[in-house]
């Protein structure tokens, strides 16, 4: 066991995060009491739509949410023996980008236009492992041969407009996986791209995590991609996690009324029928939710559901929910 | 044509081309063109959805814009109903512009902010039709309600709305004039899952209310795969292959369609993990500077020599399913 696992097992642990962010319409409680860990080499695909707190609980681990208008009103959050939202500022810096690496959505907007990719890409091997210059220029021509960037060492002195989307994620991955993290977080990071490039992106995905064995999170709103890379699932809604399982079960056995109604909403290339709606909208998160806040829009709802919000809570092996409503008798779920 | 006989077509499209000038230096002399749509045929039939489907600056939106003739065409003819719109002056475009609409990828930048849902959807009406305001009022509610949304809703303004509601409001503007035919460019691509469902649902419902024909653009090949009736598949600024929606997704010939389809992921682990994925190299080329021969050759896992040198005509596999490949029918023949 290396010194990034805890007793558990689990190389990040996390546990009852609540995050809030100070507007000028009052507060909003975008995460509400998330809990989970993540095993080494696992990858866990993280779903839910915009607005349900995926990117949040993952930005809040490493504080990485502006503060203010954010607060990180509760949680602990345990990797390598410590509590990240503990530590201070410069032990927390040594962590970003080194033993946690982070992939974002949009390649353009997360590297730097003015800085050729070589720079960016040396960086952080120069911070965190203090590398010479040269060491780091042929670690960069390494990490870029890695993600699959052909004339790697030319291509340290070009910015990150000569290279395509595609490239340009491919030259993120490489950042992230400089300094060699235990823990990867990827959020949407092929939602911007092609399918055909978002397929290659996946393919590299599964071919690094063979070779590297880091954990990866991966945020998606995709339930086709998650399918296809991850271990477990968590499903997010409302600033929460509603269902967490293995993959397998998530798709064959789903709990939640609203993992199984966005399983039902996706058009399947094979079938063609009337697809099927989740009437309503996304809760808005004004106030910390007192009743489930998926009840407005599920069609199971009844009594219990408006009166108190239901804990997640253990179901199968591996698999929690956190419903009044239980799928297998059509009635409430005994306590 | 080739399916004209008997068939009902609404708007057809031969040898269909815009290309786009670059410009540069102090006297923007003129470098080069690029090649966003180069000769499409195809033909949308009365009341049938067509897909048209592919990657990102391969010139779908191009092709939406310049049916409605949004752009002058570079060369090529536009046939609506019957009528040559190709090369119309605006005046008689003006004319006939009410019968066909659009429907915007983004619904928070197609709705002027500072306008009102109802003057939204009644602008239409106050430019083509003499309409009294009072029944102008009466078909915004119409409207309102027949896209599901409440017609006292039509004092508020856009930010008040979410996504999927202010995809609404675009679609209440496009039946405003009762057109025959809307584009709808990546109407869902901005939605959420859930909201998706709701806004195809609603498509669906009108085009079999009011007889509506659309053309469908959508980089979601598997919601085209739903909503249309036929598929086109572009590459590049060309029509690799069209056919019916069955025929393509089930027996796709061209490699590029396979390709694509290969890489939509399937919601199902257990068909993720047995399935094979064609993983295309590289990116999409510039259209600025399209490859030589058949321009998908630079990407094409099985491309031949003859493939670098001569670019493939488009030929019938079934009736109604062309593809442009110089490996169709050959296959059998010789293993290619």
């Amino acid at each position: 066991m290396t010194a990034a696992t805890t007793d558990a097992g689990s190389v990040l642990e996390v546990e009852n995060l609540e995050t809030v962010f100070h507007t000028s319409d009052g507060l909003v409680h975008a995460v509400n009491g998330v809990s989970f860990s993540l095993k080494p080499g696992e990858l866990l695909g993280v779903v839910g739509e915009s607005g349900s707190g995926k990117s949040v609980t993952m930005m809040s681990l490493l504080k990485l949410v502006a503060m203010p208008p954010a607060e990180i009103r509760h949680g602990t959050v345990r990797f390598g023996g410590r509590d990240l939202l503990d530590i201070d500022d410069d032990e927390l810096r040594r962590v970003r980008g080194g033993e946690i690496g982070f992939i974002f959505q949009d390649p353009m907007t997360s590297l730097n236009p003015v800085f050729t990719v070589g720079y960016q890409l040396t960086e952080p091997l120069k911070v965190h492992k203090g590398l010479s210059r040269k060491a780091a220029e042929d670690r960069a021509v390494a990490l870029l041969e890695l993600v699959g960037i052909p004339s790697a060492r030319e291509r340290l002195k070009d910015y990150p407009h000569q290279f395509s989307g595609g490239m340009r994620q491919r030259v993120m991955i490489a950042i992230a996986l400089a300094c060699d993290p235990k823990v990867l977080i990827a959020d949407e990071p092929t939602t911007a791209l092609d399918v055909t490039i978002q397929a290659q992106i996946l393919e590299l995905i599964r071919e690094l995590r063979q070779r590297l064995g880091m954990a990866i999170v991966w945020i998606t709103h995709d339930l086709g991609v998650v399918a296809g890379i991850a271990d477990r699932v968590a499903v997010m809604y409302g600033g929460a996690i509603v269902e967490l399982a293995e993959v397998g079960a998530l798709f064959d056995n789903p709990q939640h009324p609203y993992t199984r109604a966005l399983l039902k909403t996706m058009p399947n290339l094979g079938v063609r029928e009337k697809l099927y709606s989740i009437p309503g909208q996304p809760p808005h998160l004004s106030a910390p939710p007192a009743s489930c806040p998926y009840a407005p829009r599920c069609a199971e709802a009844f009594g219990a559901c408006m009166a108190s919000n239901p804990a997640l809570r253990v179901v199968g092996p591996g698999h929690s929910v956190a419903c009044h409503w239980d799928p297998a008798t059509g009635g409430p779920r005994d306590a | 044509m080739p399916d004209a006989g008997g068939l009902d077509v609404l708007l057809s499209a031969e040898g269909l081309t815009k290309h786009f000038p670059i410009y540069r230096g102090i006297i923007r002399r003129q470098v080069g063109t690029v090649k966003a749509v180069d000769g499409l045929s195809f033909d949308i039939r009365r009341g049938e959805t067509l897909g048209l489907v592919g990657e990102s600056g391969c010139g779908k939106s191009t092709v939406g814009r310049t049916v409605l003739r949004l752009y002058d065409l570079t060369s090529g003819t536009l046939t609506f109903d019957g009528q040559d719109i190709g090369a119309i002056g605006a005046d008689r475009l003006r004319a006939i512009r009410p019968r066909f609409q659009m429907i915007f990828q983004d619904p928070q930048a197609c709705l002027n902010p500072r306008m009102t849902v109802g003057s939204i959807i009644a602008e239409p009406l106050t430019e083509h039709t003499a309409l009294s305001r009072p029944d102008r009022q009466r078909r915004v509610e119409e409207l309102l309600d027949a896209v599901g949304m409440n017609p006292n809703f039509a004092n508020r303004y856009p930010h008040e709305f979410s996504g999927g509601q202010r995809q609404r409001i675009g679609i209440a503007r496009a039946l405003a004039l009762e057109p025959d035919f809307i584009v709808c460019d990546e109407p869902i691509a901005a939605l959420d899952v859930s909201i998706q469902a709701q806004v195809v649902n609603l498509l669906e419902e009108l085009q079999e209310s009011l007889g509506l024909t659309y053309l469908f653009i959508s980089h979601d090949l598997s919601m085209v795969r739903h909503i249309a009736d036929r598929v086109a598949v572009m590459y590049l600024g060309k029509i690799v292959e069209i056919g019916p929606v069955d025929a393509l997704y089930e027996n796709p010939q061209h490699p590029y369609t396979q390709a694509l389809l290969s890489a939509v992921p399937i919601p199902d682990p257990k068909v993720e993990a047995t399935r094979k994925h064609i993983i295309l190299k590289g990116d999409v080329p510039n259209p600025a500077n399209p490859p030589k021969g058949c321009r998908f050759c630079t990407r094409c896992p099985v491309a031949t020599a003859r493939c670098h040198e001569e670019d493939p005509a488009p030929r019938e596999i079934a009736p109604g399913h062309t593809a442009a490949c110089h490996l169709i029918g050959q296959a059998s023949s010789s293993a290619a």
